[in-house]
C-alpha cells in the first residue's frame, strides 16, 4: 500500500555515555519519567502527527526493544496496513554487514521505503524527548519545495560546540552545517530530525555506499554532500522543549524537568498523549508513615518513607524511615529501611538493604570514578547492595563494583 | 488451568441500593479499588483460570460496560478461536429484548451455549469480586461428581438493611448443599454463594429449556431452590478475600478496606493480575505542599492539597489547602482550592468548587452523581 511518509527510526545506538544503564539494553529502551520509555517519544509522536508506518533500526542488544515493541498495540501501530517494523541489519547471498553508519542503515532498509512508494522519509533518532507534530514539519517541506528539511532547536552561542550546527539565512535556507564546530557562527543545533524526498535521497546513499572514504553518516556525508550539490535545504525552527538524553546527567535532568509547578517538560496534555507499554498494576499506596512532595509516584509503588523532588516508576517500594530526594527510581526497586538516597538513579530490579546510604558525601581519602556520572550516583540493573553500605556521591554500582563500597567482612 | 470450560458472566442485575453508582451503569461496570471496573476481577480471574470462550450478557445500561471491555483485547480476549462474545439482548418472534430475569436471558443466548465447543459451563454474575484461579473448583466438581458446584464463602457478617442476591447454602459435613436459603430474614448459616457456578453444559440447556417452558425467570429461586433435594449440589468454600457490592454502604466499607495491605495484597495478587483497560495517564505527580497519608492513588492523578484515607481514581486533581479524608474519589473529579469533603463517593467528572465542603456519615457516606458541580 502506497504511503505518502514512512518514518525511520535510528536506535540502533549502544549510548555508552549512559554506561551501565545500556549494559543489558539499547538506548532507547532506557526507562524515563516514571512509565515511559525513551522510544515512547519518537513513537506517539509519529502517532499524533498521523505518520502510521515505522521502520525501528536496532543492532544493539535488541532483545529488550524488541519484546517492548511487540505488535505495536501499545502506540496503535498494529494496522493492517503499515505499522511498526523491526529492522536488524541481514545477510544476503554474497555477504551481509552491520550497520556502518546512520545513513547506511537506511540504505540496507531501502526495500521497506520502496514497497510503500514513500515520497517522503522521516529521519528519527531515539535517544531524543520532546513533543513534535512531524506533519507541521512535512507541510513546512512540501511548501519550501525543499529537497531536505532539519529540524533546528535554538541553543546559546556558548554550548552550540557541542551540536551539529545548521548555518540559515533569514528564509530558513541553509547555508553552511557544521559539526560540533569550535567557533559556531549560529546556535541552530541539529535536532537529528530530518526529511527528505525519497528518491532524491535514495540517489545520493547509492553514491556514498561506492564511496570508499565515508563513513555513511548523515551528519557527516549525506548532508554535506547535499549541500554542496545545491540543493535546497530548509532549517525547521522548533521552539518546543527538546533534550538529547545521551548522557546521565542529561537524563537526569530531563526527568526533574517533568517535576515543578508548572513543569519545564509537561506531558499532560489529553491532546497530545505519550504512549508507553502500560502494566496493569493496581494504583500506588502511600502508607501513614508516608510523607510525599514534587514528585511522580506511578501505579503499583508502595511508599512508607520520605519522597521529594523525585521521580518513582512503577512497582517501587519504599520501606519506612528512608528517604528519596533528587532521584530518579527504576522500575520494581525495593528500598528498604533507614535509608538515604540523595541525587540517585536506581536502576530497574535493584534491591537497596535497610540502613543503606546513597549518594553521600565522599568520606575523607575516598575517590570515585565519575567520569560519566558527575555528582549522580548510579546504581545498575539487578544490583542488591547489603545493608548498611555507604555508596558515596558519583559512584556507579553494579555486580562488578559493588565490592568496592562493601564492608570488609 | 482449567480444561473444556467456558464460561457466561450475567451482567444484567440491577441494585437500587448502589444509589448513585448504578444510575447510568451496571453493577459489572461499577468502578472498584482505585482503577478497576467490578468486571474486571471477574474477567480476570476466567483469563487466569485459562478459560478464553467468555459469552457476557447484557442487559440494562451496558453502554459503560461496551466501552469499557471494547474488544477484550486488555484481556486477551481478541481471538480468533473463541474469545469475548458480547451478547446485548435483542427483539426476536420469542422475546421482547427485555429479560424479566436471567432464565430468560440465558434463553435468548442458547445459540451461543449450543454452539460453544466446551463441555461445561461456569456461570457467573457480575457483582461479587475476589482475586482467584478455579482450578481448584473445577477439580473437587470433577471429584466429587455434582451436577452442579457452587463457590461460596462464609461471611460472619449480616446486615438486613443491605441484603442483595443473598444466597446461603446449608450443606452437609461433605459439602453436599441440602438445603438454599434466598434473601433469608435470619440466615441460619454464613455460607453464601460468590454467584459462581460450574456445571455440564448440557445440564444448563436442559434446566433453562425447561424453566422457560414453565414461565420462570428467576434462577436461584425457580431452579436451584426448587431441585436443591433433587439434584446434587456441592458447595465449594473459597477462604480469600470476597468484597460484595450489595449497597452503598458495603461498597464503602469494601473500598476502604483496599487500603488494610493484607486484603489489598490478596485481591492485588501479583501471580494472578487483574487486567482492565489502560488509559496512558501520567503518573501521579504531588505538588510542593502534598500531604497524602493512608491512601491509593492511581496515575493521573494531580495532588496539590491533602489527602488522607482516601482512594482516589484515575486523573483526580486536588488544589492548595483542599482537604479530603475518608473519601472515594472517581475518575476525573477535580476539587478546587479549599473544598473540604469528608466521607464522600463522587462518581466520574464531578467538580467540586473552590471552598465548598461536604461531610458524610461512616454509616451515611454523601454520594454524588457522574457529572455534577458543588
Amino acid at each position: 500500500m502506497k504511503k505518502k511518509i514512512v518514518a525511520m527510526l535510528l536506535a540502533g545506538g549502544q549510548g555508552s555515555r549512559l554506561g551501565i544503564l545500556t549494559s543489558h539494553m539499547a538506548k532507547p529502551a532506557v526507562p524515563f519519567g516514571g512509565k515511559y520509555r525513551i522510544i515512547d517519544f519518537p513513537l506517539s509522536n509519529c502517532v499524533n502527527s498521523d505518520i502510521d508506518t515505522v521502520g525501528v533500526l536496532t543492532q544493539y542488544r535488541p532483545l529488550a526493544l524488541n519484546a517492548y515493541l511487540g505488535t505495536g498495540q501499545h502506540w496503535d501501530l498494529d494496522r493492517n496496513a503499515g505499522g511498526v517494523f523491526v529492522l536488524p541489519p541481514y545477510m544476503t547471498e554474497k555477504d551481509g554487514r552491520w550497520y556502518s553508519g546512520t545513513a547506511n542503515a537506511i540504505w540496507q532498509n531501502r526495500e521497506f521505503i520502496d514497497q510503500y512508494e514513500a515520497e517522503y522519509v522521516l529521519i528519527l533518532s531515539g535517544d531524543h524527548i520532546y513533543k513534535m507534530d512531524y506533519h507541521k514539519m512535512l507541510k513546512f517541506h512540501i511548501e519550501n519545495n525543499a529537497a531536505a528539511t532539519i529540524a533546528v532547536f535554538r541553543v546559546p552561542l556558548s554550548e552550540a560546540h557541542r551540536f551539529g550546527i545548521m548555518n540559515a539565512d533569514e528564509h530558513n535556507n541553509i547555508t553552511s552545517f557544521e559539526e560540533k564546530p569550535k567557533n559556531p557562527k549560529s546556535g541552530n543545533a541539529s535536532m537529528g530530525i530530518y526529511i527528505f524526498n525519497w528518491k532524491l535521497l535514495r540517489k545520493y546513499m547509492q553514491e556514498d555506499d561506492l564511496d570508499p572514504n565515508s563513513e555513511n553518516d548523515f551528519g557527516k556525508n549525506i548532508i554535506p554532500n547535499m549541500l554542496n550539490a545545491g540543493e535546497r535545504m530548509m532549517a525547521y525552527p522548533f521552539d518546543g522543549y527538546w533534550k538529547d538524553v545521551g548522557t546521565i546527567t542529561s537524563l537526569w535532568e530531563a526527568n526533574m524537568d517533568m517535576l515543578g509547578n508548572p513543569p519545564v517538560l509537561d506531558l499532560n496534555d489529553p491532546n497530545w498523549k505519550i504512549y508507553t507499554h502500560n502494566l496493569a498494576l493496581p494504583p500506588h499506596y502511600i502508607d501513614k508513615t508516608a510523607k510525599v512532595s514534587d514528585s511522580l509516584i506511578t501505579e503499583g509503588s508502595v511508599v512508607r518513607g520520605e519522597v521529594v523532588h523525585s521521580v518513582l516508576f512503577a512497582g517501587t517500594h519504599e520501606d519506612a524511615n528512608s528517604s528519596i530526594s533528587d532521584s530518579v527510581v527504576f522500575p520494581n526497586t525495593f528500598v528498604g529501611k533507614n535509608c538515604k538516597i540523595t541525587k540517585a538513579i536506581i536502576g530497574e530490579n535493584a534491591v537497596i538493604g535497610d540502613n543503606c546510604i546513597v549518594g553521600g558525601p565522599l568520606r575523607e581519602g575516598e575517590t570515585v570514578d565519575n567520569r560519566l556520572t558527575d555528582d549522580i550516583t548510579l546504581i545498575g540493573n539487578d544490583v542488591t547492595i547489603p545493608a548498611g553500605t555507604y555508596i558515596p556521591l558519583g559512584a556507579v554500582v553494579n555486580a562488578e563494583t559493588l565490592h568496592l563500597y562493601t564492608k570488609e567482612a | 488451568m482449567i480444561q473444556d470450560t467456558f464460561a457466561l458472566i450475567y451482567t444484567g442485575d440491577s441494585n437500587p441500593l448502589l444509589r448513585e453508582l448504578t444510575l447510568s451503569r451496571s453493577v459489572a461496570a461499577v468502578p472498584f479499588g482505585g482503577r478497576y471496573r467490578c468486571i474486571d476481577f471477574m474477567l480476570s480471574n476466567l483469563v487466569n483460570s485459562g478459560v478464553d470462550n467468555i459469552g457476557m450478557i447484557m442487559q440494562k445500561n451496558y453502554h459503560s460496560l461496551m466501552d469499557h471491555i471494547g474488544s477484550g483485547k486488555e484481556w486477551d480476549l481478541n481471538r480468533k478461536h473463541d474469545g469475548l462474545f458480547i451478547l446485548p439482548p435483542f427483539m426476536t418472534k420469542d422475546n421482547a429484548g427485555v429479560f424479566r430475569g436471567d432464565i430468560e436471558a440465558i434463553h435468548s443466548v442458547l445459540t451461543y451455549v449450543r454452539r460453544s465447543s466446551q463441555k461445561y459451563v461456569l456461570f457467573t454474575g457480575s457483582h461479587t469480586i475476589f482475586n482467584t484461579t478455579f482450578d481448584d473448583m473445577f477439580k473437587q466438581h470433577v471429584d466429587t461428581g455434582a451436577d452442579i458446584t457452587i463457590m461460596y464463602n462464609n461471611d460472619p457478617v449480616f446486615s438486613a438493611e443491605d441484603q442483595n442476591r443473598d444466597l446461603r447454602l446449608i450443606m452437609r459435613e461433605d459439602g453436599r448443599v441440602m438445603e438454599m436459603e434466598w434473601n433469608p430474614y435470619r440466615p441460619r448459616t454464613n455460607a453464601r454463594s460468590c454467584d459462581v457456578m460450574i456445571m455440564d453444559k448440557k445440564l444448563l440447556e436442559y434446566l433453562i429449556e425447561e424453566a422457560y417452558a414453565r414461565g420462570d425467570s428467576d434462577l436461584t429461586r425457580d431452579i436451584l431452590q426448587r431441585l436443591c433435594g433433587t439434584l446434587k449440589f456441592y458447595g465449594w468454600r473459597y477462604d480469600g478475600y470476597v468484597a460484595r457490592l450489595d449497597s452503598i454502604n458495603t461498597y464503602y466499607k469494601h473500598s476502604m478496606e483496599m487500603l488494610n495491605v493484607t486484603y489489598a495484597r490478596d485481591l492485588y495478587n501479583h501471580e494472578h493480575p487483574i487486567f482492565t483497560k489502560v488509559k496512558d495517564e501520567l503518573p501521579a505527580k504531588y505538588g510542593p505542599k502534598a500531604n497524602v497519608t493512608n491512601s491509593m492513588l492511581a496515575d493521573g492523578c494531580i495532588i496539590e492539597g491533602s489527602v488522607s484515607d482516601s482512594i482516589l481514581f484515575r486523573g483526580v486533581t486536588i488544589a492548595e489547602d483542599a482537604k479530603i479524608t475518608n473519601s472515594i474519589l472517581l475518575q476525573g473529579v477535580s476539587v478546587g482550592a479549599g473544598a473540604v469533603l469528608d466521607h464522600v463517593i463522587l462518581d466520574k467528572d464531578v467538580t467540586i468548587r473552590p471552598g465548598r465542603s461536604l461531610i458524610g456519615y461512616d454509616n451515611f457516606p454523601i454520594v454524588l452523581k457522574k457529572g455534577q458541580t458543588v
